[in-house]
């Protein structure tokens, strides 16, 4: 039985676990004699720590130990380190600061870990963690990031609270082209603070094993082998050899699972230090503390055009919140995945962009879905929406005259990037015929006539994703390979076991990469079995974040299982008793060239394992086959959403009446699971638009602590969407894949922010647009 | 204190002391090991932790444990098996209407009620009956073709 499967929607795996129960998260798990943690929170934005009392907190019942943060100091436990160096524009290094697992002397966030109590059970942690008595000295604290470079300084030696000042692009140049322009378009904006909130709180299980030494953790991680090369190589807790990560079923990540976090770090050493194993699993108000933030950014941008409507110069000035800490990736995201995207589909030649990034006694903030991309296509989005506006030009066509044409390509854009490819006024076009825009004006005037306002926003976006190459990445700063491994192990009797260093967390990957492996050996999908999540079963992987397990992880199992076809064809030619270059492959077969002598997959498999009859002399046995992938520049989804609203005036309530994307990710393996990534993303970009954003009070206190506070996108909250393909493959992968998975919370923020004050007749209602604002910004046209 | 507590859980009756501070969800998951019902928020809003009790959708967080005494709960692992699904778990597989499964199973407790109280599905009241349970995956589309589809094979 044969069987290509690739394009195919088939049905998720993974999934008969989760809709019957049996899903197993780390929560799920329990391991015999396990004690519970919990973790002493800081009260203060910014306090000094004098005495930790944990005298009465000791003597609780079930309670085994009150470890502190100063105990751990004691103990040398390493700093949480940043992945990322970036330098700033004189080219001195970022401010990195010590960040402790637990604070011992100062803290610097609401939520930051002070001590971990650990108990016989959940209760008695939490009871005694009330009892521990911290004596906090308080100090002013920096919260709002644009107040952040005349505050007080947070850190002795990182003066103005600044972390960097980077730049990309040609300063002299750009400013030339503005100063000339026919047009200048200028825009103030803030990227509202996001918290990502993953419907699974983080958890973790550390468990250390006195007679092997071995410590096994497991943990709701995106990548798991980089969580044991952080706690290894520089917290310096176990030696790699010594740690087993395990993330199992994890319920959703959205980047907030990338980072090593002071919790699971705490976990490890306690258990090392007790010698039991320990559990501790989020409230989702730790949740809200302490998962690292995204977004907060504060910009100022000039867009210079000519008297034809084509752009000559983009300068950007953003302001970066990193929080109080450098979480593991924060520095990469406002510079390496932000100014890079500035040109996004558009031959602008000049730009210029200068980002800042500054601490505050906020919670550390990092990537989430999108990070950076979102924050580059919200800027330019918008500000290209204000050009036309202002210069009374169709937003559609000013946008089309200034796109990079397929012949463009390889496209060589002024802020480093190099676009392989890509069609991006097919995907306007195809986005425009799917939303019908031809008939919107009648659309508007039957609003109109109910007394309702409708309005239409575009963005056209692109994306840098699959992370890459390694070479330029460390050139650039960053602190690990770009690239991924995979195996391919066939077993004796034709199935194949891959497994790979991407971890799923919802995207589909047992589904997705079981396609492709069993389509490039022609065998049922139902054959190939995919294993992710575990240190102690791949050697080596980078995980899953910026839309990458496919283009990058995905053609690590292709050049594998590349391999395992050409030890097939030499054991099939030496069955066949002729030369390899004599033998096709194709459909699960292995057959001489103009003849029917064949032998199945499956039967080269078996030969492979039992070499009766087997070229042992020229060849090992067995048919299991391991490659790395590091790829030869990021891939370059990109495409169009358009997005239409209809606000009913008397309450500023926005019904988004369609969403259309239209997106060009490549070559697409399972189109169902696609679409599905595509609507989540949207959501998580309606849910920035209109619903969401993280407050912190002048006092640096979480307004925002919980799903009563927190606006999270509900079933009600939004519409149906409509979803479309384009398709120019990658040109440097063998899958010919890009990603899927951020597009959505790229694309969509401005588009809907378009439609809302093209309805409003407003220049700008900042993010999220809630119904008072909308409404006041009503009032004041109406005025 | 511990106080006894006696219900019917899938079907089977169970009886067991637990602190009078247990929820509901902390006996389905702690003691008896019915890790399909999960705990997504501490504010009874998020809706993961969703189970029946005596055949309407309730929150196991927000419920004790001595209060379900005498009741009939129905979580996912007895709402359907692997073997014999029931639509609506057959519909979300089929509608792609999950991602990382951890809202899921509450998801689909909630859709079965909502099925079978409101006589007059439609897409808004779908989306209106699913007000209660949170999704950071999906973006919804699919749940909501999911309820769709389970709807017309429960009612045929």
């Amino acid at each position: 039985m044969t069987e290509k499967s690739i394009g195919k929607s088939v049905l998720r795996r993974e999934d008969m676990r989760f809709i019957t129960g049996k899903g197993q998260y780390t929560d799920d798990i329990n391991l015999r004699g396990q004690a519970y943690g919990y973790f002493v929170r800081s009260p203060y934005a910014h306090a000094d720590i004098g005495e930790v009392d944990i005298s009465v907190a000791t003597d609780m019942p079930g309670v085994i130990a009150v470890l502190t943060g100063q105990a751990l100091a004691a103990d040398e436990v390493g700093s949480l380190p940043c992945g990322w160096m970036i330098h700033s524009k004189d080219g001195s290094e970022m401010k990195q600061p010590p960040h402790p697992v637990m604070a011992a002397a100062r803290v610097n966030y609401v939520g930051e870990p002070v001590a971990l109590v650990v108990a016989d059970s959940y209760m008695e942690a939490k009871n005694a963690a009330e009892v521990v008595a911290v004596d906090y000295s308080e100090r002013d604290p920096v919260v709002a990031p644009g107040d952040a470079r005349s505050a007080p300084a947070i850190y002795e030696d990182v003066p103005e609270n600044t972390c960097y000042q980077w730049e990309l692009g040609d300063r002299e140049a750009t400013e030339s082209a503005i100063a000339a322009a026919a047009h200048v378009t200028s825009y103030e904006l803030t990227n509202n603070r996001l918290i990502p909130n993953a419907m699974e709180p983080r958890a973790a299980i550390a468990d250390f094993n006195a007679a092997t030494e071995d410590l096994t953790l497991y943990t709701t991680s995106q990548n798991p082998h980089l969580v044991r090369l952080i706690l290894t190589a520089f917290i310096q807790l176990a030696p790699e050899h010594r740690l087993r990560v395990i993330a199992p079923d994890v319920g959703g990540g959205f980047g907030s699972k990338i980072f090593v976090y002071s919790e699971e770090t705490a976990l490890a050493w306690a258990s090392m230090k007790l010698g039991i194993a320990i559990k501790w699993t989020a409230e989702r108000s730790e949740s809200f503390l302490a998962d690292a933030h995204g977004r907060d950014h504060v910009t100022t941008a000039q867009l210079a055009m000519d008297e034809q409507g084509r752009f000559l110069g983009l300068k950007v000035k953003t302001t970066a919140n990193m929080g109080a800490y450098l979480s593991t990736f924060a520095s990469s995201v406002p510079t390496y995945l932000y100014g890079t995207l500035l040109a996004g589909q558009y031959k602008t030649p000049n730009i210029y962009v200068e980002v800042d990034a500054v601490f505050t006694n906020t919670a550390p903030v990092d990537a989430y879905r999108g990070a950076g991309r979102p924050e580059a296509t919200f800027l330019l989005e918008r500000i290209v929406e204000l050009a036309a506006r202002e210069t009374g030009r169709d937003p559609v066509e000013l946008r089309r005259i200034n796109l990079i044409q397929p012949g463009d390509f390889p496209y060589q854009t002024p802020v480093a990037l190099e676009y392989d490819i890509g069609d991006y006024e097919a995907s306007l076009n195809r986005a425009l015929e799917m939303a019908e825009y031809d008939t919107f004006a009648e659309r508007k005037a039957a609003s109109e006539a109910k007394g309702h306002l409708r309005g239409i926003g575009f963005s056209c976006y692109i994306e840098a994703c699959g992370l890459a190459p390694s070479q330029v990445a460390g050139q650039l700063g960053a602190g690990v390979g770009l690239w991924e491994s995979g195996e391919v192990r066939v077993n004796p009797t034709g199935s194949v076991t891959v497994l790979t260093g991407t971890h799923s967390h919802g995207q589909g990957h047992e589904t997705t990469f079981a396609q492709l492996v069993a389509s490039r050996f022609g065998i049922p999908v139902d054959d190939v079995e995919v294993v992710h999540g575990d240190t102690g079963k791949l050697d080596f992987g980078l995980g899953t974040y910026g839309s990458r397990s496919l283009a990058v992880g995905g053609s690590a199992l292709a050049k594998a299982a590349d391999k395992v076809v050409e030890k097939g064809r030499l054991i099939a030619a030496h069955l066949l008793d002729t030369d390899a270059g004599n033998i096709d492959f194709d459909d699960g077969e292995y057959r001489v060239k103009d003849s029917n002598q064949s032998r199945t997959f499956q039967e080269i498999a078996f030969a492979a394992y039992v070499p009766h009859d087997y070229p042992l002399e020229d060849l090992e046995p067995g048919l299991a086959e391991k490659a790395f992938y590091d790829p030869g520049n990021f891939t370059y989804p990109a495409g169009t959403h358009i997005c239409e609203v209809e606000i009913d005036p008397e309450t500023g309530v926005v019904a988004i009446d369609r969403f259309t994307a239209v997106d060009d990710f490549g070559n697409i393996i399972n189109p169902m699971i696609v679409e599905g990534q595509v609507h989540g993303g949207i959501a998580q970009g309606i849910g920035q638009a209109l619903l969401e954003t993280c407050v912190y009070d002048e006092t640096g206190q979480l307004q925002t602590g919980s799903y009563m506070d927190y606006c999270m996108p509900r079933a009600d909250d939004l519409p149906d969407f409509s979803v479309g393909l384009t398709n120019t493959p990658c040109t440097h992968n063998p899958v010919g894949a890009k990603g899927c998975g951020e597009a959505g919370a790229i694309g969509s923020p401005p588009a809907v922010i378009n439609a809302i004050t093209d309805a409003v007749g407003v220049r700008d209602i900042p993010m999220p647009a809630t119904p008072e604002k909308i409404w006041r910004a009503i009032q004041e046209v109406r005025a | 204190m511990s106080i006894s507590v006696t219900l019917s859980i899938n079907g089977k009756s169970v009886t067991r002391d637990c602190p009078a501070n247990t929820t509901l969800v902390e006996l389905l998951r702690e003691k008896l090991h019915l890790t399909g019902t999960h705990v997504g928020c501490d504010t009874s809003q998020c809706g993961t932790c969703t189970v029946h009790m005596n055949g309407r959708a309730i929150k196991a967080c927000t419920i004790l444990a001595v209060q379900c005494d005498g009741a009939e709960v129905t979580t996912i692992e007895g709402l359907g098996s692997a073997d014999n699904l029931h639509p609506m778990q057959e519909a979300f597989r089929e509608c792609h209407g999950l991602q990382c499964g951890f809202c899921t199973p509450g998801m689909i407790m909630s859709a079965v009620d909502l099925v079978n109280r409101e006589e007059n599905l439609d897409e808004r009241v779908i989306r209106e009956g699913l007000e209660g349970n949170i999704c950071r995956c999906t973006g919804y589309h699919n749940i909501v073709r999911a309820v769709e589809t389970a709807a017309n094979r429960m009612r045929n």
